[in-house]
């Protein structure tokens, strides 16, 4: 049986190197023959071949949808592959409350909001939430956490006024809507806010959503960034181990 | 139809009596109340529309040219109708002139600076004027519902439950394009999700609009663009296609107007939700939903409430007799402001954690149970959110149980799942993915409802009754402390809201000893409603 060469990687169907896609869109021309055999060169045209329309939809309004197969022939190298990651080891929720009781000797403050326009609480809510999400608490339940869940569609300058009367530690900022790219300019513009107010050095900034990722976070200027599925402990972990890393305690 | 889960009448009459006694409550504390809103939405059934230089709405120009003054105790009528008397001019012209600073309108003769009338014979002839005006208003609303009944009859309409997608392009014209499609998928009713923020806005955007986030402007230019191309494709499939907008936050009954005026069918329009979770001021908001609702019921628009919302932020398995507590709740103030059961769109969800064993069967349970508790109204269902996670098979799957549900409990209407939800707002193709796997299962399990007994001792029966029971505890809680003290104390989906918090208690006045509103008076009397202190 072949193996993996992991410098020329291609998609895995049930062969290696067969590099068997599936894809689906949708194509602005109307439904038929000719629709399906659009479907088909765009695919092509994509680098790929034998592409297959296995099911086309008649959207109306002059729109055909399409599910095809094709093999790709593009490979990855994998072995050259880095993505920056949050390094810190994720400690229970027991761990954490011992950690901060031992290493910083009081409660951190956590101060988080859904912000600018958005109104959708739920990521935010995931994490702060004494109920917390899938079996894990929220800050809100931590006993050596202070958490301040703000709610949604806060300000970036109500978000300071907040973390400097609450003396915040760490700000958790929740992005969901991410139409039009309208998250960048916002999660940039607390970071400008909190550089000009010169406390930007002195918390930890993080910020999270289904379209958050890491080095997204690194290159906007937070500390961290959490993409989908991310539990209250990896965040409380984090900022616990980053508060003593930089010694903000 | 007897009852498949053997829910306790005596029960259910209790929770009613309870919640009546908690809506009368709310009543009294709003009928000597109004706020700007309220006020903006006469003047716009009265005709007036458009912006000012800087784009102000003018609504807002002449309701606050009287209120920084303090004029508006007593209403925007009487200093508005006494500035057409006094001017000669129409409506909309004296509106352009009160924001050119050509009118003062508490300096005409003819009223007092505090608006109220200089003497009997002006106050008599402004009486006449403002009635004919308000006639005028539902005239225009009644011909709305007429032109509704027609399309009705020639073209009909889908069976229930309604399949209901949302639209959220941003743009106007794009989100056309998206409507007419899913018209032809299938779709009953269209919903123009708003712009994210829009309720925190204390003014209706004007014109047609091609930028929003996260969905499209409520405007009535953007109402009229959307009804128009329904109607052409609802001509085109032989169905009659329902518009869908949100008639909540600070411009809840402006919105509601535009609505009546543009013949909207279904309206949001909860203020719970608004408190909840826009953190909007509770009075203010509570004042203008009394209101908006008489539009919307004399307009025959089905409101939908939001319920369904408290189980994104509580869990769905605990807090289930939450959202039928506030459903009854709904169902009482709805009555208060006219609207018949037929009209009242109550909302619950399908949010319980997918991981739970025999989840399905206590979704099906509460969905059945307020099926049958509120036997007239069109329920509203709404999908699976809060557990959606991004993988699109499995949300399909999830959207199917859901769907399933929805049929074998005759749900009113249903809010399609998309299976990226949590990924983006839905692509042309989600929709239709959606709609085609709804319309499967609404027709392959068309009559399941009738076809089915419960265990009389078993899980789901259990499961109906003690979420009932619970409901009636709550409820008997509430009467003692009253609606305002329940959300303060963070009953309705663990969110603590205080009266005297939240955007737009500034927007609240109490009403003059003079105070005039013959659209009031004209939509109670057509709705046969209780009179105002």
């Amino acid at each position: 049986m072949a193996t993996v060469d992991l410098t020329r990687v291609r998609p895995y169907g049930d062969t290696f190197d067969d590099g068997v896609v599936q894809l689906s869109f949708s194509l602005p021309v109307p439904y038929g023959e000719e629709a399906r055999e659009a479907a088909r060169q765009y695919v092509a045209g994509l680098g790929m071949m034998e592409a297959a329309v296995v099911d086309m939809k008649d959207l109306g309004e002059d729109m055909t949808f399409f599910v095809l197969y094709a093999k790709a022939v593009h490979t990855v190298d994998f072995t050259a592959i880095k993505v920056p990651k949050v390094e810190s080891p994720v400690m229970d929720f027991y761990e954490i409350n011992d950690f901060i009781r031992e290493h910083i000797g009081r409660k951190i403050i956590v101060i988080g909001a859904c912000t600018g326009t958005d109104a959708h609480t739920v990521g935010i809510d995931a994490i702060m939430n004494m109920k917390g999400y899938a079996g894990e608490y929220g800050l809100e339940r931590y006993p050596e956490i202070d958490a301040y869940n703000l709610g949604s569609q806060v300000q970036n300058d109500e978000m300071v006024r907040k973390a400097i009367e609450l003396r915040a530690d760490a700000i958790l900022v929740s992005q969901v809507v991410t139409q039009k790219d309208v998250h960048i300019p916002n999660l940039g513009e607390l970071v400008d806010l909190l550089e000009a107010e010169g406390l930007r050095r002195r918390m930890v900034l993080i910020c999270g959503g289904p379209r958050i990722h890491h080095e997204l976070a690194l290159e906007l200027g937070y500390d961290a960034g959490f993409g989908p599925g991310t539990l209250a402990p990896e965040v409380a972990s984090y900022v616990a181990h980053e508060i003593v890393r930089r010694g903000l305690a | 139809m007897t009852s498949q889960l053997y829910l306790d009448e005596h029960q259910i009459r209790r929770a009613r009596a309870a919640a009546a006694a908690i809506a009368d409550d709310v009543v009294t504390f709003i009928s000597d109340k109004t706020t700007i809103a309220i006020e903006r939405t006469v003047l716009r059934l009265y005709g007036l529309d458009g912006v000012d230089a800087d784009y102000v709405p003018l609504p807002n120009v002449v309701v606050d040219h009287v209120h920084e003054r303090g004029g508006l105790a007593n209403g925007i009528t009487r200093p508005f109708v006494n500035g057409l008397l006094q001017t000669g001019q129409s409506v909309q012209g004296l509106g352009e002139a009160v924001a050119a600073g050509q009118v003062d309108l508490l300096t005409l003769p003819g009223i007092r600076a505090d608006g109220e009338p200089a003497d009997d014979d002006a106050e008599a002839a402004i009486q006449v004027r403002a009635r004919s005006l308000a006639t005028a208003a539902l005239e225009r609303m009644r011909a709305n519902r007429r032109r509704r009944d027609e399309y009705l009859t020639q073209l009909g309409e889908g069976p229930q439950p309604y399949v209901y997608v949302i639209v959220a392009t941003g743009n106007i014209y794009e989100d056309v394009i998206q409507a007419r499609a899913a018209a032809r998928q299938g779709a009953d009713i269209i919903a123009v999700i708003r712009s994210t923020g829009q309720s925190l806005i204390d003014y209706v955007p004007f014109g047609a609009t091609t930028e929003g986030f996260g969905g499209t402007y409520a405007t009535q230019e953007n109402f009229r663009i959307m009804r128009a191309a329904l109607d052409e494709v609802g001509a085109e499939v032989g169905r009659y296609i329902r518009l869908c907008n949100y008639c909540s936050g600070l411009c809840m009954p402006e919105i509601a107007a535009m609505g009546a005026l543009e013949r909207l069918d279904v309206m949001l329009n909860d203020a719970l939700y608004g408190i909840l979770f826009r953190d909007i001021n509770m009075q203010r908001t509570l004042i203008d939903q009394h209101f908006s609702r008489m539009i919307n019921a004399f307009a025959g628009v089905i409101i939908n409430t939001g319920e369904d919302n408290y189980l994104t932020t509580a869990d769905a398995v605990e807090a289930a007799h939450t959202v039928l507590a506030s459903q009854f709740v709904n169902e009482q103030l709805a009555l208060r402001s006219g609207l018949p059961a037929g009209q009242m769109g109550l909302g619950h969800a399908f949010e319980m954690n997918p991981d739970l064993e025999d989840g399905f069967l206590l979704e099906w349970a509460q969905a059945l149970m307020a099926r049958e508790i509120f036997a007239d109204a069109p329920l509203k269902y709404m999908p699976p959110t809060k557990h959606m996670t991004g993988n699109i098979f499995r949300g399909h799957i999830q959207d199917a149980m859901f769907n399933l549900i929805g049929v074998a409990t005759g749900q009113g209407i249903q809010l399609l799942g998309m299976m990226t939800e949590a990924i983006h707002t839905p692509l042309i193709h989600d929709r239709q993915l959606a709609i085609e796997s709804a319309r499967y299962i609404f027709h392959n399990a068309r009559h399941l409802r009738e076809e089915i007994q419960f265990a009389p001792e078993g899980r789901m029966v259990r499961r109906a009754q003690e979420v009932l029971g619970q409901a009636v505890e709550l409820l008997d809680q509430m009467v003692g402390k009253g609606l305002f003290a329940t959300l303060s104390e963070g009953l309705f989906a663990d969110v603590r809201r205080s009266p005297t918090g939240g955007k737009g208690l500034r927007g609240v006045l109490e009403r003059g000893p003079r105070y005039l509103n013959p659209v009031e008076e004209a939509l109670r009397r057509e709705l046969a409603i209780g009179g105002s202190r």
